[in-house]
C-alpha cells in the first residue's frame, strides 16, 4: 500500500525553477531516504509535503487523499532539534500530540525511558547533550499521531560517534513502531544503513536522478557497513552521484 | 554576594565622588540653598520623613496604577499588531514617530481636557509606559525561531496553538527587557505628570522645595526618585527570575561535517 504519493511536484519562485519532474512513493511503514547535496530544494519539498507552501503543479496524496496546502498530516523533525525551552522533556514529548488534541503522559513517559533517557524527563532541554536533545525530538515525531514521519538531515550536527550510535538507536525504535518515513540526508553510508530505498536527487533544478531498493535485511547490525555488498551498494551510489555535485557531499 | 564582590570598582567611584562633593561643598563654604552636602541631604531625609511620606505614598500608588494600565495597553497594542498583519502595516510606522513627540509638550493638552485629576496623569504614564514594551513584545514576537515555527504548522496547529504554545513563551524574555525600561520610564512619567498640578506626590513636593529654595529637600526628592526607579526594576527582575526559568539563547551544537 502506497502511503504517500508524489505525482509530477514541481515549484518555482517566479521564474526560478526549485523542484520539477518529482514522483516517487513512501509505502506503509517505509524507510525511505533522499540523498542529495545541500541545498537541492530538499526543504522546498518538505514544506511542501506538511502543507505550509503549495506546490506550482502537481500533487501530493497520502493515503489516496489529496493533501496539497494541507497541514497537521505529517510529523516533521527539523534539522534542529527544536525543542520549546521553556518545556521539560516530557512536555515536549507530547507536543505533537497536544496540538492535534489529547496527550497520553503514561505512554510519553514509556517511550522516553525505552529511548534511554529515563531520569530526564523533568530536564530542561538546555540541560541535554545534542545527541540527546535529537532523540526527545525523534520521539515527539513516534509520539505523533500522524503515521508519516519527515526527517529533515536530523544527525548532521552530531559528531561521527554519536552520529553511529543514533542510527543504530532510531533503527531500534522504529522498528518496534513501524511508522513510515521520510528521511534527507546527505551522508551515503547513513542513507545506506537506515533505509529500505533510496531516491538520489540532483540539484538546480531539483529532479529525481536514480532510485535505489536496497536489499540489507532488517533488523539491521553495524557490522554490515563493513561488508562486500554494502561497498558495493555504496560505490554504486557513489557513481549516481558523482560528476558536477559529488564535492558538494560531505562524504 | 556576587553583584556586591563584583560591583566594588563602580561603587568605589560612586563613594569617592561623593567624598569629594562634601569635601568642597566644606572647604569653598558653599551656601546650602545652591548646593547642599550630602550629609546634609541624608539628614533632611531622616529628619524630613514625615513631610514627604504622604507625598510618597501618593506617588507610589500613581506609579502602580500607571504602571499596570500603560503595561496592558502595550502588550494588548503589541498583540493586536502581531495577529492583524493589516494594522501592523498601517500602525506600526505610526507608533515609531509619534515617539517624536515628547510627551511633556502634550501635558498643557490633557490639562485643559481632563482637568487635574487622576486621569491625565495616568494618561502621561500610559504614553510613557506602553511603546517600549510594546516595541519589544513585537521583535520577541518576529523572533520566533523558524524551525519551531513550521514544526508547529506542520503538525497542524492552529494560529491561536500557535500563539500560545510558541509565540507568547518565546516573546517573554523581550517582554520583560520592555518590562524594565517601562518601569524606570513610569517614575518619570509620575513625577513629571505631577508636576502639572496635584495636591500630593514627590513631584509637588520637589516643586515646593525648589520654589522656597530648599535645594536640600530636591535633593531629597531626587534621591527617592532614584531609590523608586531602583527598587522598581529590581521587581520587575525579580518577577522575570520567577517566571523564566529555562535559559533564554541556548543554542544548539555546532556544525560539525563528518
Amino acid at each position: 500500500m502506497n502511503q504517500l504519493e508524489i505525482h509530477n511536484l514541481a515549484k518555482f519562485y517566479g521564474t526560478k525553477k526549485v523542484l520539477k519532474d518529482i514522483s516517487f512513493t513512501v509505502r506503509d511503514g517505509e524507510f525511505v531516504s533522499i540523498l542529495g547535496p545541500s541545498g537541492s530544494g530538499k526543504s522546498t519539498l518538505f514544506q511542501m509535503i506538511g502543507g505550509i507552501t503549495k506546490p506550482s503543479s502537481g500533487t501530493i496524496y497520502l493515503n489516496g487523499k489529496n493533501i496539497n496546502g494541507k497541514r497537521g498530516h505529517i510529523s516533521y523533525t527539523p534539522q534542529s532539534a527544536s525543542l520549546l525551552p521553556w518545556r521539560t522533556v516530557l512536555e515536549n514529548v507530547v507536543l505533537g500530540q497536544e496540538i492535534a488534541g489529547k496527550k497520553d503522559l503514561e505512554k510519553a513517559r514509556k517511550m522516553i525511558k525505552r529511548a534511554g533517557l529515563e531520569g530526564f524527563e523533568e530536564a530542561y532541554p538546555h540541560e541535554l547533550s545534542g545527541g540527546m536533545k535529537q532523540r526527545v525530538s525523534f520521539i515527539r515525531s513516534m509520539m505523533s499521531p500522524q503515521s508519516l514521519i519527515l526527517l529533515d538531515e536530523p544527525f548532521s550536527a552530531l559528531d561521527e560517534f554519536t552520529r553511529l550510535d543514533m542510527q543504530q538507536w532510531l533503527l531500534s525504535i522504529w522498528e518496534e513502531h513501524k511508522k513510515s518515513i521520510l528521511f534527507v540526508t546527505h551522508n551515503i553510508e547513513e542513507a545506506l544503513f537506515l533505509s529500505d530505498r533510496i531516491i538520489v536527487f540532483s540539484s538546480s533544478p531539483t529532479t529525481i536522478k536514480q532510485e535505489f531498493s536496497l536489499p540489507f535485511p532488517r533488523p539491521r547490525d553495524r557490522k554490515i557497513l563493513l561488508t562486500d555488498e554494502f561497498l558495493h551498494w555504496k560505490r554504486k551510489i557513489y557513481q549516481s552521484l558523482s560528476g558536477d555535485e559529488s564535492e558538494q557531499l560531505s562524504k | 554576594m556576587n553583584v556586591v564582590l563584583k560591583g566594588w570598582r563602580p561603587i568605589l567611584v560612586l563613594i569617592l565622588l561623593i567624598i569629594a562633593w562634601e569635601i568642597s561643598c566644606r572647604l569653598c563654604n558653599i551656601p546650602g540653598w545652591l548646593l547642599p552636602a550630602p550629609t546634609e541631604i541624608v539628614q533632611e531625609m531622616v529628619s524630613g520623613w514625615s513631610n514627604y511620606n504622604g507625598h510618597l505614598l501618593a506617588t507610589i500608588k500613581l506609579i502602580i496604577i500607571g504602571f499596570l494600565i500603560g503595561s496592558s495597553v502595550g502588550i494588548f497594542i503589541a498583540v493586536c499588531l502581531h495577529l492583524v498583519p493589516f494594522l501592523r502595516q498601517a500602525f506600526y510606522p505610526i507608533l515609531i514617530i509619534s515617539q517624536n513627540i515628547p510627551i511633556i509638550v502634550l501635558a498643557p493638552l490633557l490639562v485643559i481636557w481632563f482637568g487635574f485629576g487622576m486621569l491625565p496623569k495616568i494618561i502621561v504614564i500610559t504614553l510613557v509606559c506602553f511603546f517600549p514594551i510594546t516595541v519589544s513584545l513585537l521583535d520577541g514576537f518576529r523572533q520566533t525561531d523558524r524551525d519551531l515555527l513550521h514544526y508547529m504548522q506542520m503538525a497542524g496547529a492552529t494560529k491561536r496553538q500557535i500563539f500560545w504554545k510558541l509565540e507568547w513563551p518565546y516573546a517573554l524574555p523581550s517582554l520583560f527587557s520592555g518590562l524594565k525600561i517601562s518601569a524606570t520610564y513610569s517614575v518619570m512619567g509620575a513625577v513629571i505628570s505631577e508636576w502639572l498640578g496635584a495636591s500630593k506626590g514627590i513631584g509637588v513636593y520637589m516643586t515646593l522645595a525648589s520654589s522656597s529654595f530648599r535645594t536640600d529637600r530636591v535633593f531629597v526628592a531626587i534621591m527617592v526618585i532614584i531609590i523608586l526607579s531602583l527598587l522598581f526594576f529590581l521587581f520587575i527582575l525579580f518577577l522575570e527570575k520567577r517566571i523564566i526559568r529555562w535559559k533564554p539563547g541556548e543554542e544548539g551544537n555546532a556544525y560539525e561535517s563528518a
